[in-house]
C-alpha cells in the first residue's frame, strides 16, 4: 500500500467570529492549507468534509472553485473530522488518488449543547427530566474515577492551568489568558466536581488538511508528515459512555481503548514512542481519564504525573500543547482535525513559543464524543 | 396488574403491592440488563422489574438549567442531585436523588426508589428518583 501523509494544514482561529458562518471558516482553512503547500484548489482531486451543525461541506466549492471535484459530505458527530481524515487517507493508500482534502468546521450557539433524545435513541423523558447533559455524564464519570483511583480535586485544576498556559502561545486558541490554579479552584461549581474553568465550551472554527501519497509529496516538494494510523471506533458492550440512562454492572472497555489499541497495532508503535499527544479534554476530568484510556499512563498514575508536571510543554509527554478543547473550545466538526493540525505544526518545529523541545518525531491525537465514538491518529516525521 | 403510568415506552410502573418500580429488560442467555426498555430492545430483552434498593455509585449536582428543549422543567431553576444507582446483580441506573443534602451524599450510600412530582408540572404526574434508605423500613 502507498504511504500517506499530511502536506498542508490550515486553520480558522477557534472561538467566536461574529458575522462569519461556519462554512466560511472551513473555506478560510482550506485556502490556508492550500497556501501552506503551494497548491491550487484545482490540484485537489477529492475531498471529504463535514460539520455537525453548520451545513454541507461540499457547498464550499462555490467559493473555492467549480472544478468538478469529487466531494463527499461526512456527518459522524464528534468523529466527523476523524472520519473524513480516515476516508481521505484510505483512498490515497488504496492508490485511487494522490491528493485529497479533509475539512471540518462548525459554529455552535453559546451555552451547553442541547441534543434531543429521539436523535440518540432515547425516550423523551430522559431529556425532559434533565438528564440529557454531557457535562452531567462527564462529572459523574470523573467523580467515580477519582474515588476508584485516588485522584484529587487539585489535579483537575492542574489540567486546566496547563491548558490556559499553553494556549497563550497558540494563535488559533480561543482563551489565551493564563488562569492561576487558585482562581480555577475557586471558580463556580458547574457539575460537581467540575468547575467553570475546567470545562470547554461549544465554539466556532474550521480546520483543513491536505493529504498526499509520499511519492506525490516528493514530486511537488512538500514537507511530508506521515500518517501512520487513522482509526475510528464505536463503543463496546459494557462501556460507560455519554447519554447513558443505565450502565452495565461490569464496566469494561471503551470506544477510546478500542481505537487506541487498533492504532498502536496498525502503526507498530505505542505510547512509549510518543513525543507529544493531543487527547479529548471536554473537561479537565476527561483529560485525566483519557490519559489512561489511551494507554499513556496507568489508571491512577495521573495524580503523580500532574503533580510532577509530566504533561507540561517541557514535561516527559506534553499533552494538549495548544490548550486543547478547554482553551480552544469545541466546534464539533473541526475539533479532531485541530488536534492533527497542532501535531503537524509541532512535528515541523513551527510551534513557536509552545514548541515541544528535542525535535519531536511521533505525535498522537484522540477525539471522543457522543454516543461513545472515538477517532485517533498517529503522525510521524 | 401492572399499570403503565408514563406512556410509551413504560419505564415507571406500579406493582401489585401498590409500590412503584422501574421496568428494565433482561436477556437470560447473556445475563444482561437494560434500562429503559425501548421498543427495539424487546427482540432481545424480556421486561423485568428492577430492584428498588441499591447504593450510590457516582453522583453530581446539576447547577445550571438545561436548555429547553429537551428540558421540561420550570424557568425558575433549582439545582438538583443526579446519581448512578447500583442495583446489585442488575445494572446502574441514572436517577435524581431527593430528600438529602448535597454534602451528605457519598458513594456507597444505600438508597431506595421513590417518586416525586414530575417537573413538567402536569397534575398527578410523577417521575422516578431515589432517596436515602429509611432505616428499619421493609
Amino acid at each position: 500500500m502507498t504511504d500517506v501523509g499530511i502536506i498542508g494544514v490550515g486553520i480558522h482561529p477557534f472561538g467566536r467570529t461574529e458575522g462569519r458562518s461556519g462554512i466560511d471558516m472551513g473555506i478560510y482553512a482550506v485556502r490556508e492549507a492550500l497556501s501552506d503547500c503551494n497548491l491550487n484548489w484545482e490540484d485537489v482531486q477529492f475531498a471529504y468534509g463535514g460539520s455537525d451543525a453548520s451545513g454541507n461541506a461540499d457547498t464550499m466549492v462555490k467559493q473555492l472553485g467549480l472544478s468538478g471535484v469529487q466531494f463527499v459530505n461526512v456527518k459522524n458527530g464528534c468523529a466527523t473530522g476523524g472520519s473524513a481524515l480516515y476516508a481521505v487517507a484510505s483512498t490515497i493508500k488504496a492508490g485511487e488518488y494522490d491528493i485529497g482534502l479533509a475539512v471540518g468546521f462548525d459554529k455552535h450557539p453559546r451555552g451547553a449543547f442541547n441534543p434531543l433524545p429521539e436523535e440518540w435513541g432515547l425516550p423523551d423523558w430522559y431529556g425532559a427530566q434533565g438528564y440529557m447533559l454531557t457535562t452531567q455524564f462527564f462529572a459523574m464519570k470523573i467523580k467515580r474515577y477519582m474515588f476508584d483511583f485516588n485522584i484529587s480535586d487539585l489535579s483537575l485544576g492542574r489540567v486546566s492551568e496547563k491548558s490556559f498556559a499553553n494556549a497563550e502561545h497558540a494563535e488559533h486558541a480561543w482563551r489565551r489568558n493564563p488562569v492561576a490554579l487558585e482562581e480555577i479552584m475557586e471558580s463556580p461549581m458547574v457539575n460537581d466536581p467540575l468547575r467553570k474553568y475546567m470545562f470547554c465550551s461549544p465554539a466556532e472554527g474550521g480546520v483543513a488538511l491536505i493529504l498526499a501519497s509520499e511519492k506525490k509529496a516528493r514530486e511537488i516538494g512538500a514537507p511530508f508528515i506521515k500518517l501512520d494510523a487513522a482509526i475510528m471506533r464505536t463503543r463496546p458492550q459494557g462501556s460507560f459512555e455519554v447519554f447513558a440512562p443505565s450502565i452495565d454492572n461490569d464496566i469494561d472497555g471503551s470506544a477510546t481503548r478500542l481505537a487506541s489499541q487498533a492504532a498502536f497495532e496498525l502503526a507498530g508503535i505505542g505510547p512509549e514512542d510518543f513525543d507529544l499527544a493531543q487527547i479529548q479534554d471536554t473537561d479537565a476530568g476527561t483529560e485525566i481519564i483519557h490519559m489512561a484510556e489511551n494507554g499513556l499512563c496507568a489508571d491512577g498514575e495521573q495524580e503523580q504525573w500532574l503533580t510532577e508536571g509530566k504533561t507540561l510543554l517541557n514535561g516527559q509527554l506534553p499533552i494538549n500543547t495548544d490548550g486543547g478543547c478547554i482553551a480552544c473550545g469545541e466546534p464539533i466538526g473541526a475539533s479532531g482535525l485541530r488536534q492533527v493540525y497542532e501535531n503537524v505544526v509541532q512535528l515541523r518545529g513551527q510551534a513557536g513559543a509552545r514548541q515541544v523541545q528535542n525535535d519531536p518525531r511521533v505525535a498522537y491525537s484522540h477525539v471522543y464524543g457522543a454516543p461513545g465514538v472515538s477517532a485517533v491518529t498517529i503522525l510521524r516525521k | 396488574m401492572d399499570q403503565d403510568i408514563t406512556g410509551d415506552p413504560p419505564h415507571l410502573l406500579v406493582a401489585e403491592d401498590g409500590g412503584y418500580y422501574l421496568q428494565g429488560g433482561h436477556n437470560e442467555a447473556s445475563g444482561k440488563y437494560v434500562f429503559p426498555l425501548m421498543g427495539g430492545d424487546r427482540e432481545f430483552f424480556q421486561p423485568v422489574p428492577l430492584k428498588r434498593e441499591g447504593t450510590i455509585w457516582s453522583f453530581t449536582v446539576q447547577r445550571f438549567r438545561p436548555k429547553t428543549p429537551p428540558y421540561a422543567g420550570p424557568d425558575d431553576f433549582t439545582p438538583y442531585l443526579v446519581a448512578y444507582v447500583d442495583l446489585p446483580g442488575q445494572l446502574k441506573v441514572e436517577a435524581r436523588l431527593v430528600d438529602i443534602e448535597e454534602d451528605d451524599v457519598e458513594i456507597g450510600l444505600p438508597v431506595e426508589l421513590t417518586v416525586v412530582p414530575d417537573i413538567n408540572g402536569a397534575p398527578g404526574s410523577v417521575m422516578h428518583a431515589f432517596r436515602p434508605m429509611v432505616k428499619g423500613a421493609a
